[in-house]
This record gives C-alpha cells, sequence and structure tokens, in this order.
C-alpha cells in the first residue's frame, strides 16, 4: 500500500514537470538553430530536437539557463557551432548535465566549425583586440557550402548512433544532398550581380557570405569584435567611405539598427537587415527558407 | 658534401618541429588559468573596525564593509581542467589584501556518472540557496547580502562530498546532499570522526517563455555545533548544540527574445531562517554560567538589476532582518547586548559600467542600518577585471 502511494506520488510528479515519453527518438541538443534545423532534415521523425538559442540571438551571450541543462542531460547527440562561439555557456551546460555522451571529444559530441575551412583565423592573440576568436570566424553557417560539409558528418553520427535506422538516415541525406545542390546553384544564379559589391558589416559576421557570394568586406561598424559603434568610430568610417565608397551596411536582424541608419543616413547608401539563421525573420524557417530570404533581401539592393 | 648538409639541416629541422611541438602539446594540456583582481574606494560614515550586526551570534567571519579609503579588494587565481576523461578539477586561490592567502575552493568533480548524478569531493562553495555558491565577483554588489553574512558568515564551504542528481525531465529539476567537515560558521571545529554538517537542497527551474526564464530552490544546512565561541562585550562565550538553517530561493531574469546584450532584467529573492538549540555558556573564561539557550531567527533579501543600454546597469537592493525569538534561559540576557532586540536593515543602490566581458566599475550608495542607534552611510566605488581564460558563468 505504501509502496504504491509512492509511485503514485513519484507518476504525479513527473507528469506535473513535463517528462516526456522519448523513448524512441534520438534527442538531439543543437546549440544553434542552424544545426537543430540540419538535424530535422536528416533525422525526420527518428530525432527529437531542441535548440538552446533562436534566430533573434546573439549566440556568444546565452544565459547557462536551467531548462538547458535539463535538455542537455537527455540529449543523445549535441551539434554545435563550436570555435569558441558558446565559450561563455556551453562548458557550464555540459559540466552541469552529467551526461557522459556529450561531453567533448565523445562520439555524439559534433562541433560543426572544426568540418570547414575556417577564415579570419587571427595570428595575434590579445584581448586588448576585443572578442577575437583564437579558432577563427565561428560563423559558419553563412555560407551554404559549409552546411553540406556539416551534414555529411551529421549523418554519418547519426547513422552510427543509431545503427537500427542507417538506411533511413542515408536515404534522407542522399535526397537533402540533391535538393541543396539545386537550391545552392539557384542562390548562386541569383546573387551573380552582387559580386565585388563593397559592404559594411556591423560586426565580424558575414565573412563566409562575402566569401561564398564574393562580396568585398570594407568596415564594421563595431570598432573592435563585440565592442559596441561608437561615435568616433562611425565618423572615421564615413570620411574613408567618402574615398573608397561602400554600395550597402549590411546587420543581422538581431543587431541595434541605430549605427547603421546613422550611416545609412550619412554614406547616402542602403542599410539592410538579414537573418543570421534560422528564425532570423519571420521567412527564415529552415536551412532553405533561411537562405531563400537572405537571397531574396540581398536582390532587392542589388537591383 | 652539399647532400649531407641538406641532410643536417633537415634532420636539424625536424629537430626543431618536434621540440616546438612538444612545447604546443604541454601548453595545451595547461590547465585554464584566471586571476581576478579587484579593488575598491570606499567613503564611510562610521568605522568598519566596530561594525556588528545587532540581535545575532556573531558569526566571527569577517563581514564588516571593506576598510575605509583605497583598498584592495580580494585576488583571486584560478586553475581548473579536465583531469582524465571520468574527472574535472578546479582550484582557487584567494589572496586577500592583508596578503592572508586562503584556499578558496580545491574539488574534484565526475564527468558525466550518467543517470544524471554528479559527485563532487574536496572543498566548495555549498550549492544551497542561490547566490552562495557565486564567486564574489559575480556579484551584483559590493558586498553579500546581510542575511548571508549573519547567517553563512557571508559565505559558506566546507571540505567534504556533495552528491547531485538531476532529473530526465525537459524541467530541470536538481537534487543535491552534502556532508563536510562543517567547521565554518554556522558549524565549529571538533575533533571527531564522521560529518559535521550536512546539506539538502532541490532546485527547479525552466524557461516561461523565449524572454523569461526562472529558477526556484529549497535548501536546508543542518550542523552540530561544537563550542562555538564568540566574543561580545569583551567576554567569551561559547554555544553547544544543534543549528538548522533553511533557506528558499527565487531567481527570475528577462531579456527580449533571450537577447540579452542590449537590455535584460533580474530579480532575485532569498528567504532564510535559523533555529538554534542546545547550551550557551556565558563568560567561558570567569563567570562560566550555562544555560538552555533557543533561538529563531530569519533574514531576507530582495533585489533587482536592470541592464537599460549595452555595458551600464542599475541595481538596487533591499535587506532585512528578523531578530525573532531569543531565548537565554537563566543567562541574563542584558548581559549579551549583541542579542539586543533589533531588526537590521539595509537599502543599496548601485550602476556599473562593463566595458567589456572581463571588466567591470561599479558605484554603489548603501544605508546601512545593522547595528543598534547607528547608521552608516556608505559610498563605494569597485573595480573588477578578469586575466586569462574566463570560464562559462553559471546561472
Amino acid at each position: 500500500m505504501q509502496t504504491f502511494k509512492y509511485v503514485r506520488i513519484l507518476s504525479v510528479t513527473l507528469l506535473l514537470t513535463g517528462a516526456t515519453a522519448a523513448w524512441a527518438n534520438m534527442n538531439i541538443f543543437a546549440c544553434e538553430p542552424e544545426w537543430e534545423s540540419l538535424a530535422k532534415e536528416l533525422g525526420g521523425d527518428k530525432v527529437s530536437t531542441y535548440s538552446a538559442t533562436n534566430g533573434m540571438q546573439d549566440p556568444h551571450h546565452i544565459q547557462a539557463r536551467p531548462s538547458l541543462i535539463a535538455r542537455a542531460r537527455s540529449a543523445d547527440l549535441l551539434i554545435c557551432t563550436g570555435a569558441d562561439l558558446e565559450v561563455g555557456w556551453l562548458p557550464q551546460i555540459l559540466q552541469q548535465s552529467s551526461n557522459s555522451k556529450i561531453q567533448p571529444g565523445k562520439d555524439a559530441y559534433i562541433e560543426a566549425a572544426m568540418l570547414v575551412e575556417r577564415i579570419e583565423v587571427p595570428t595575434r592573440l590579445d584581448r586588448a583586440e576585443g572578442d577575437v576568436h583564437a579558432a577563427g570566424n565561428p560563423h559558419i553557417q553563412l555560407d551554404p557550402r559549409n552546411i553540406k560539409l556539416v551534414a555529411a558528418q551529421v549523418y554519418k553520427r547519426l547513422a552510427e548512433l543509431d545503427n537500427v535506422n542507417a538506411a533511413y538516415y542515408q536515404q534522407r541525406y542522399k535526397d537533402f544532398n540533391l535538393r541543396w545542390d539545386a537550391a545552392l546553384a539557384g542562390w548562386e544564379k541569383q546573387t551573380e550581380k552582387l559580386r565585388g559589391m563593397p559592404v559594411v558589416e556591423h560586426h565580424k559576421l558575414f565573412g563566409y557570405l562575402f566569401r561564398w557570394l564574393g562580396m568585398k568586406d570594407v568596415g564594421q561598424l563595431e570598432p573592435k569584435p563585440g565592442i559596441e559603434p561608437t561615435t568616433a568610430h562611425l565618423a572615421e568610417l564615413l570620411q574613408q567611405l567618402q574615398q573608397h565608397p561602400a554600395k550597402l551596411v549590411l546587420r543581422a536582424t538581431y543587431q541595434d539598427d541605430r549605427a547603421s541608419r546613422w550611416l545609412s543616413d550619412h554614406a547616402h547608401i542602403p542599410a539592410l537587415a538579414i537573418p543570421a539563421t534560422v528564425g532570423g525573420s519571420d521567412k527564415a524557417k529552415d536551412l532553405f527558407s533561411f537562405y531563400d530570404d537572405i537571397v531574396q533581401r540581398l536582390q532587392g539592393i542589388g537591383q | 658534401m652539399f647532400r649531407y648538409s641538406c641532410i643536417g639541416a633537415a634532420v636539424l629541422l625536424s629537430i626543431t618541429t618536434v621540440s616546438y611541438a612538444q612545447q604546443m602539446s604541454d601548453n595545451l594540456f595547461n590547465p585554464a588559468l584566471s586571476l581576478i583582481l579587484v579593488g575598491t574606494y570606499s567613503q564611510l560614515s562610521r568605522s568598519p573596525n566596530t561594525y556588528a550586526i545587532s540581535g545575532f551570534i556573531p558569526s566571527g567571519a569577517d563581514v564588516a564593509p571593506p576598510p575605509r579609503g583605497f583598498n584592495l579588494g580580494e585576488s583571486e587565481l584560478a586553475a581548473s581542467s579536465n583531469i582524465d576523461p571520468y574527472l574535472y578539477g578546479q582550484f582557487t586561490l584567494s589572496l586577500g589584501a592583508d596578503n592572508t592567502t586562503a584556499v578558496e575552493e580545491a574539488w574534484i568533480q565526475t564527468l558525466g556518472l550518467d543517470n544524471g548524478f554528479t559527485l563532487r569531493a574536496g572543498r566548495g562553495f555549498s550549492n544551497i540557496g542561490y547566490i552562495n555558491e557565486q564567486h564574489s565577483h559575480v556579484w551584483d554588489f559590493v558586498d553579500a547580502p546581510l542575511a548571508q553574512k549573519v547567517f553563512l558568515g557571508g559565505q559558506y564551504a566546507s571540505d567534504g562530498v556533495q552528491l547531485k542528481w538531476l532529473a530526465p525531465t525537459d524541467r530541470f529539476i536538481e537534487v543535491g546532499a552534502e556532508l563536510g567537515n562543517g567547521k565554518n560558521f554556522p558549524g565549529s571545529a571538533r575533533d571527531k570522526n564522521g560529518a559535521g554538517g550536512g546539506a539538502v537542497f532541490v532546485h527547479v527551474g525552466d524557461d516561461f517563455n523565449d524572454s523569461n526564464n526562472w529558477r526556484a530552490g529549497i535548501s536546508y544546512l543542518k550542523h552540530t555545533v561544537l563550542d562555538r565561541a564568540f566574543t561580545d562585550n569583551g567576554v567569551s562565550n561559547a554555544f553547544n548544540g544543534d543549528s538548522g538553517l533553511w533557506i528558499v530561493d527565487a531567481v527570475w531574469k528577462w531579456a527580449p527574445h533571450g537577447e540579452m546584450t542590449r537590455t535584460n532584467f533580474k530579480l532575485q529573492t532569498e528567504y532564510y531562517r535559523r533555529h538554534e538549540s542546545g547550551t550557551l555558556r556565558y563568560d567561558s573564561g570567569g563567570v562560566n554560567q550555562a544555560s538552555d539557550y533557543q533561538s529563531t531567527q530569519s533574514g531576507a533579501y530582495i533585489q533587482a538589476v536592470y541592464q537599460f543600454m549595452p555595458y551600464w546597469r542599475v541595481g538596487t537592493r533591499y535587506d532585512r532582518l528578523q531578530r525573532g525569538t531569543v531565548d537565554t534561559g537563566s543567562i541574563n540576557i542584558n548581559n549579551l547586548p549583541i542579542l539586543a532586540a533589533y531588526s537590521p536593515t539595509r537599502t543599496s543602490v548601485m550602476m556599473d559600467y562593463s566595458p567589456s566581458e572581463f571588466s567591470r566599475f561599479r558605484l554603489q550608495l548603501a544605508q546601512d542600518k545593522s547595528q543598534l542607534h547607528q547608521t552608516d552611510n556608505e559610498l563605494m566605488l569597485q573595480y573588477q577585471v578578469s586575466l586569462g581564460s574566463h570560464g562559462a558563468h553559471k546561472y
């Protein structure tokens, strides 16, 4: 009788605390929405996904919230950008998760930035240079060719970790690859006119996008990475633009628009916000529509 | 000849590459090192040398405001690293302005025992409540809440073991238990086998939505106290018996869409209630009168911090202690002036500026009514910087 009472209390507690019966699926913990979207593409209905951040957040600055620790505890696979992007919160989450599977170096720990060729790797490490990343620019999701490289690895790990569904993942991976290649060709065609276009960006964020589309990065609104724009720096930038004009001021939708509006007004060039990841705009619902939206917004400028 | 010198050069080159690679990997395996530097300037209307919190048995710890004028704060040197695939270690050395050195933390912890368990051993801050486990340099005010000072001697740490279990739910539910030597206040040093103190705690937390998240908890800290001495009015006294402390804590954080670089808000509160019962020895060196002793006392603080633009935050905090009931039995309570019927309060406001993640400058004003019939008006300026590797912060 007593035992029964405890069982009842326990089951009520579990119900109240929102326990989900996730036995069937692989639980995937993604640090950023682009990796959650990729996991959905490749995992289909065999995976449950969770993203630690949303498209309107700067993934550098996240709180190691209790909900993230709880989600990391039950994760079977972790996909994060790495390259120190999540250094301010992820180590705390991993340490408190008591989940040995997803610790750095384990099979269920994927650091996406290590799978691609990174740009802007600093030759000098000094905090006086602002928030620099020793492993280079971590915002690799802004080149769709990188997504392809990461997809290959995510598929491989899924097939290894959830062996019974390996054929299913392979099918989905093949299908994704075909659709991605087709979309990629389309995006590249639609953005041909942007080649060589000089652009000012808010933060050193769009390096991969510029490399992909052949756009020219001519300056940042931030005086140093991670340091908010100052009036002195903006004035200097404006002077520089009078000598070597830019065609566009670009920022992510989550970044403050005041500095780019100021420069846009004074340099008489358009200011544009684009999503930095899935969920960064209403249209960017998955990886495909994320790039569709970026391309569409940029095309508006290229006209 | 040319061939030999070529080979020689190649050999030389490979040697230098090897030793370089060797050096690199030696360095890479070094623990993450970080150094915290803190300095204050304080302007106080009352001397901190005579500071005491009326209505409560003193903790014996240094809980007074920082000395008047320019003063170096506590410098902290920390090293941490994975030890092997199974363990993680952390060491923090605290260097006081008076050149005293203390091992603040030195613990090892399992790296995923799985099934939600984590085991820690060594010296560490107890996970009871909310603010207690945070290092002082991440506090939002220069000093600790009054209740922390009076019930935990500022911050409670113990040498011992801790076991935590994280429930397999989407909501964060953490249950933990600690056993330690209980040497620090509210415990006392003792020459005995077994544990001198222990704690249990439950923390629950979740997101309301993208913008709002919270954590709440309840903790209980228990000590069997042996001759915990304190001085009052020039007379030495001692307490023997049981000391039990309940803490209820809650934190709520807000940032639009969870994007906290521009604006964010934090509301934090903790309530403490302590019951002590045993015997009190009055004037141990002289009269040496013993009597039954009972007390039930409580305290709380509530604080709010708002970041109104990048880098700038303002905050306010209200402290209140409730003397509650203190029964000194056959000892005349008037002989123990520190236990005067008085409930201390303090109001603080602060503004800080953090030009980067690694530095912070703070101005704090406070009206401190900790002591019977006395009001201390305080102004404090503080800098806090962190050098080297900067570990991820807890919630």
